[in-house]
C-alpha cells in the first residue's frame, strides 16, 4: 500500500517537474510545479513530517506558486518561449552534467545513504506524547534558536526589497542608459515607448531630496 | 540536547549577548532606519538620520567586535546559543573586516545615493542587513546557520544590484545575480542535506567529531555532499568556474554596491569556506585539497588573462577580483596540508590577503564611483580615464596607487599579501601553485599598469560637443573612504608586522 | 504484490536526486527567467525531501527543523526575485526573458 502510494506520487512528481522544465507555456510550468510540490508533501506525510507537509501545501502551493502565476499574468508573458539558444554548447553541456550527476546517484542507489549518528538533536517522536508539531517547535526554539532569529532578518529584507523594487518610478527622462548599450550588446529595446513606461501619476523622484518620494510611494512602503 | 525536567517547560539555550552583539547592532540599526522611513515618510532629514543611524550601528558593531577580540584572546573561543555560534579569533578577525568594509560602503554611498537619486534609507537598511548576514556567517558553527546567513547576505545584494531603476544594466545585473545566486544556494543546500545524512548532524564541530571518531565505509554520499557545498560557496567567492556572473554583475550594479560585493561578500564567503573545510572535513583533506588547488589555478589564469582584454574599467576590476580570489585560494590550499606549521602559515596568509584585498578593492571602486559621476555611473570606459592625471591629479594618483597595490608593487599592502601567500605555498610544498601565482601576477601587472599609463601618459582628447568636465569635488564621505583605504594599504605595506600578528592570532590551527 | 515490495529510504533519496537533477538541468537549458526560478524551487524541494528522509532514517528531529528554514528562505527569495522580475519587465514591456542577457560571458 505504502509502496503503491509512493509509486503513484513519484510518477506525479516526475511528471510535474518535467512539465516545469519542458513546458513551453509558463502557466503550464507553474501548474507542473504545483503537482511536484504536492507530491513531495505526500512524501513528507509518509515520513512522519505532518507539520512540514501542511506548511509545504500552504506556503508553496498556496502562496509561492500563486505568486508565480500572478506575476505571469501581470506581465503577460504567458506565451510560448522561443527555443532559440543563445549560447551554443550550453544545452548539451547541461544535459551531460545532468547525466553525470544521475550516474553517480545510481551508483550510490543500492548503498546506505544515512550513515550518521542517529538522533543527534533528539528523536523524532518523543515519549511524552508530543506530536510532530510540538517536537519540531521545541527544536526550533532550543537547538535552532539562532537560525530562527536570523530568519526574522530575512523577512524584513524581503519586505524592504519587495517594496523598493516594485515601487513605480523612473520616468523616461530619468533613464540613463539603454540597457544594451551599457553591456555592449546590440539588441532591441522592445516596446519601451514612453507612454507605456510612465505610469499614470507616477512620481518622479525629487531632484534634491532622494528620500522624499511622493505620498503614494510612502503609502506603499508603510 | 537540553535536559527537560518538566516536559511542559521549554528550556531555551543560554544566549551570550556579547557574542551576537555585532549582529544585533547592525540589524537593529537597519530596523530603526526602516521604521523611521515608514513612520516619518518624508523630509530630507530622514536620509541624514538614517545615515547617522547606519554609521552608529556599524561603529557599535565594530566596538563590540573589538571587545570580543579581547575576550577571545584571553579566554579562548566562546560557543553559545546551543553551539550554533562560535566566537573565535578567526570569526572576529573576518567579522571586523566585514564591518570595516560596511562602514566604508556606507560612507561611499552617502554621496552617491544623493547624486544618483536613489532611495537612501532603504539602501542603507539593505546594506546593514547584508552585513548582518556576513557577520553571522563568520561566526557560524552550523551548516544551517551558514545557509541562512548566506541568504541574509545575498538577498539584500540582489536588491542592491538592481537598485538603480534608471539603468537597465543594473536591473539585469540584479536578475542575473539573483538567478545564479539562488541556483548556488540550492546546490549548497543539497550538499548540506547529503552531509547531514552521512554524518547525522549539521554542526560543523559536530561533523568534525563524528568524522574523527568514525570511519565511513561508504563515503560516496559524504564526498558528493561536500563537493556540492564547495560548488555552492564557490559561487559566492567568484572562483572560476563559478565566476560567470561576476563581470556582468559587478559592471551593472551601482559602483558602491560593487565595492561592497567584491570586498565584504568575498570575506564572508571565504569565512564559510575556510571554516567548513578546515574544521569539519580535515580528515578528508587529501580529497579536497587538489580541488581547491585546481580552483586556485583556474581563478588565477582566467581572472588575469580575461582582465587584459577588457575595455570597461569595472569589468576589468571584476576579473581582477576573480584573480584575487585565486591568490586567497592558494593560501587556502597551503592551509590544508598535513604539516601543521605550514598549514597555519597558509591560513594566516589567506586571512591577511583578505584584509589587504578588502581595502585595496574598496579604494579602487571608490575612485571609479567619483569618476563615473558624469556618466551617471552607466559607463566606465577606459577612455573616460584618459588624461585623468591632468584633470584630477589626486584622484588619478590614488587610483594608480590602488591599482599598483593590487598588482603587488613593493611598499604597498598588496605586495606583502602576495609575498605571504607565495611563501606559504612554498612552505607547504605547493610549488606549482606558487609558480602559477607569480606568473599570473606578471600578467595582471600588465592590465593594471595599462590603466595607470592611460591616466598619466595620454593627453586628454579635445572633447567636441561635450561640455567641459567639471572638476569633481570629492564629498567628505568619499574623501574619508579614499584616505582610509590608501592609508591602510600603505601602512600595511610599510609596517606589516602588527597586521600579520593579528592574522596569526586569528588562525584556528595554532 | 506491489505491497510486498518494501519501501526504503533509498527510494525517496534517489527520487530526490532525480528531481534535483531535473531542476538543475532545467535551469541551465531554459531561457525564461520565471521558469528558471521555478527550477530553483524544484531543487530546493529535492533538498527538502532529502532532509526529511534522512530525519526519518536517523530518527532525528533536526532534519525536519532545517526544512522549516528552507521554506522561509524560499519564500523570501520568491518575494524578492519576483519583485526584480516585475521591475525589469515593467521597463521593457513586451520583452521575453530572451532579451535579458542572462549567462552572457
Amino acid at each position: 500500500m505504502e509502496f503503491g502510494i509512493f509509486v503513484v506520487f513519484a510518477a506525479l512528481a516526475l511528471a510535474g517537474s518535467l512539465t516545469v522544465v519542458l513546458g513551453h507555456n509558463p502557466v503550464h510550468c507553474a501548474l507542473g510545479l504545483v503537482l511536484a510540490l504536492v507530491s513531495v508533501a505526500v512524501f513528507f506525510l509518509q515520513q512522519d513530517a505532518q507539520l512540514l507537509a501542511a506548511v509545504q501545501v500552504i506556503v508553496y502551493a498556496g502562496a509561492v506558486v500563486v505568486l508565480f502565476l500572478f506575476v505571469i499574468m501581470l506581465l503577460g508573458v504567458d506565451r510560448e518561449e522561443t527555443l532559440h539558444e543563445p549560447i551554443r554548447y550550453q544545452r548539451p553541456a547541461a544535459l551531460a552534467l545532468g547525466a553525470i550527476v544521475l550516474a553517480e546517484v545510481l551508483f550510490l542507489a543500492g548503498r546506505t545513504w544515512a550513515t550518521g549518528t542517529p538522533s543527534a538533536r533528539g528523536p523524532l517522536e518523543e515519549d511524552a506524547g508530543y506530536n510532530n508539531i510540538e517536537t519540531v517547535a521545541r527544536t526550533l526554539f532550543t537547538d535552532f534558536l539562532w537560525p530562527f532569529e536570523i530568519t526574522a532578518a530575512l523577512l524584513v529584507i524581503a519586505v524592504v526589497g519587495g517594496v523598493v523594487l516594485a515601487r513605480r518610478s523612473g520616468q523616461p527622462a530619468e533613464l540613463v542608459d539603454e540597457g544594451d548599450a551599457a553591456t555592449g550588446e546590440s539588441g532591441t529595446n522592445a516596446g519601451s515607448s514612453p507612454s507605456e513606461r510612465a505610469p499614470a501619476g507616477g512620481p518622479a523622484l525629487s531632484r534634491m531630496a532622494p528620500p522624499a518620494a511622493s505620498e503614494r510611494d510612502t503609502e506603499a512602503a508603510s | 540536547m537540553i535536559a527537560q525536567a518538566d516536559p511542559q517547560e521549554l528550556v531555551t539555550p543560554t544566549v551570550d549577548w556579547l557574542a551576537i552583539g555585532p549582529e544585533i547592532a547592525l540589524a537593529g540599526a537597519a530596523i530603526f532606519i526602516v521604521l523611521l522611513r515608514s513612520i516619518v515618510r518624508r523630509g530630507p532629514w530622514v536620509y541624514r538620520a538614517s545615515l547617522f543611524l547606519a554609521i552608529g550601528g556599524v561603529v557599535a558593531a565594530g566596538v563590540l567586535l573589538g571587545r570580543q577580540w579581547n575576550i577571545v584572546r584571553d579566554d579562548g573561543a566562546i560557543d553559545t546559543i546551543a553551539g550554533m555560534v562560535r566566537i573565535d579569533g578567526f570569526g572576529v578577525f573576518l567579522g571586523a573586516i566585514v564591518v570595516a568594509a560596511t562602514l566604508l560602503t556606507v560612507l561611499l554611498a552617502s554621496a552617491y545615493v544623493e547624486r544618483e537619486r536613489l532611495e537612501g534609507p532603504e539602501y542603507l537598511a539593505l546594506v546593514l542587513m547584508s552585513a548582518t548576514g556576513m557577520v553571522a556567517m563568520t561566526t557560524a558553527n552550523d551548516l544551517i546557520v551558514v545557509f541562512v546567513a548566506l541568504e541574509v547576505l545575498s538577498i539584500p545584494l540582489y536588491v542592491l544590484a538592481a537598485f538603480d531603476r534608471r539603468r537597465l544594466a543594473s536591473q539585469e545585473a540584479g536578475i542575473k545575480y539573483f538567478v545564479l545566486g539562488a541556483f548556488s544556494s540550492a546546490i549548497l543546500l543539497y550538499g548540506i542535506a547529503l552531509v547531514y545524512g552521512a554524518t547525522g548532524t549539521t554542526s560543523i564541530t559536530g561533523i568534525a567529531d563524528f568524522l574523527a571518531a568514525n570511519t565511513l565505509l561508504e563515503q560516496g554520499v559524504l564526498l558528493a555532499g561536500f563537493a556540492l557545498v564547495l560548488v555552492g560557496l564557490g559561487f559566492k567567492i567568484a572562483a572560476v568556474p563559478f565566476h560567470m556572473w561576476t563581470p556582468d554583475v559587478y559592471q551593472g550594479a551601482p559602483t558602491p554596491v560593487t565595492a561592497f560585493m567584491s570586498s565584504a561578500t568575498k570575506v564572508a564567503g571565504f569565512a564559510a569556506l575556510l571554516r567548513v573545510f578546515e574544521v569539519a572535513f580535515p580528515t578528508y583533506r587529501e580529497d579536497w585539497r587538489p580541488v581547491i588547488a585546481a580552483l586556485a589555478v583556474l581563478s588565477l589564469v582566467v581572472g588575469s588573462v580575461a582582465a587584459v582584454v577588457q575595455t570597461d574599467v569595472k569589468r576589468m576590476l571584476a576579473y581582477s577580483s576573480i584573480a584575487h580570489a585565486g591568490y586567497i585560494l592558494v593560501g587556502f590550499a597551503a592551509a590544508s596540508v598535513g604539516n601543521r606549521d605550514a598549514a597555519a602559515r597558509g591560513q594566516e596568509a589567506a586571512l591577511f590577503y583578505l584584509l589587504v584585498y578588502a581595502f585595496m578593492t574598496i579604494g579602487a571602486f571608490a575612485v571609479v564611483t567619483v569618476v563615473a559621476r558624469r556618466r551617471h555611473d552607466a559607463r566606465h570606459d577606459l577612455d573616460d580615464y584618459r588624461g585623468l592625471a591632468v584633470r584630477e591629479p589626486i584622484l588619478a594618483g590614488l587610483l594608480a596607487f590602488f591599482l599598483l597595490a593590487q598588482a603587488g608593487v613593493p611598499l604597498t599592502g598588496g605586495f606583502v599579501a602576495k609575498l605571504q601567500v607565495f611563501a606559504a605555498a612554498v612552505e607547504a610544498r605547493q610549488y606549482a601553485l606558487a609558480i602559477v601565482g607569480v606568473l599570473a601576477a606578471v600578467v595582471a601587472a600588465f592590465f593594471y599598469i595599462r590603466l595607470v599609463v592611460v591616466m598619466f601618459a595620454s593627453e586628454p582628447e579635445p572633447a567636441e560637443g561635450e561640455e567641459a568636465v567639471p572638476r569633481a569635488a570629492v564629498e567628505p564621505g568619499t574623501g574619508f573612504v579614499l584616505a582610509t583605504c590608501a592609508a591602510i594599504t600603505l601602512v600595511i605595506g610599510i609596517l606589516p608586522g602588527t597586521f600579520l600578528h593579528f592574522a596569526r592570532d586569528a588562525t584556528f590551527l595554532l | 504484490m506491489i505491497a510486498a515490495l518494501e519501501l526504503t529510504a533509498n527510494h525517496y533519496l534517489v527520487l530526490a536526486a532525480v528531481l534535483f537533477t531535473i531542476g538543475a538541468v532545467g535551469l541551465l537549458i531554459r531561457r525564461n527567467v520565471l521558469v528558471m526560478f521555478m527550477c530553483v524551487e524544484l531543487m530546493l524541494n529535492a533538498a527538502n525531501l532529502t532532509f526529511v528522509t534522512f530525519a526519518r532514517e536517523l530518527d532525528d528531529v533536526g532534519g525536519q527543523a532545517i526544512v522549516f528554514f528552507t521554506l522561509v528562505v524560499a519564500a523570501a527569495e520568491v518575494a524578492v526575485g519576483l519583485a526584480i522580475i516585475v521591475a525589469i519587465f515593467r521597463r521593457r514591456r513586451g520583452a521575453t526573458a530572451d532579451d535579458v542577457h542572462l549567462l552572457k560571458g
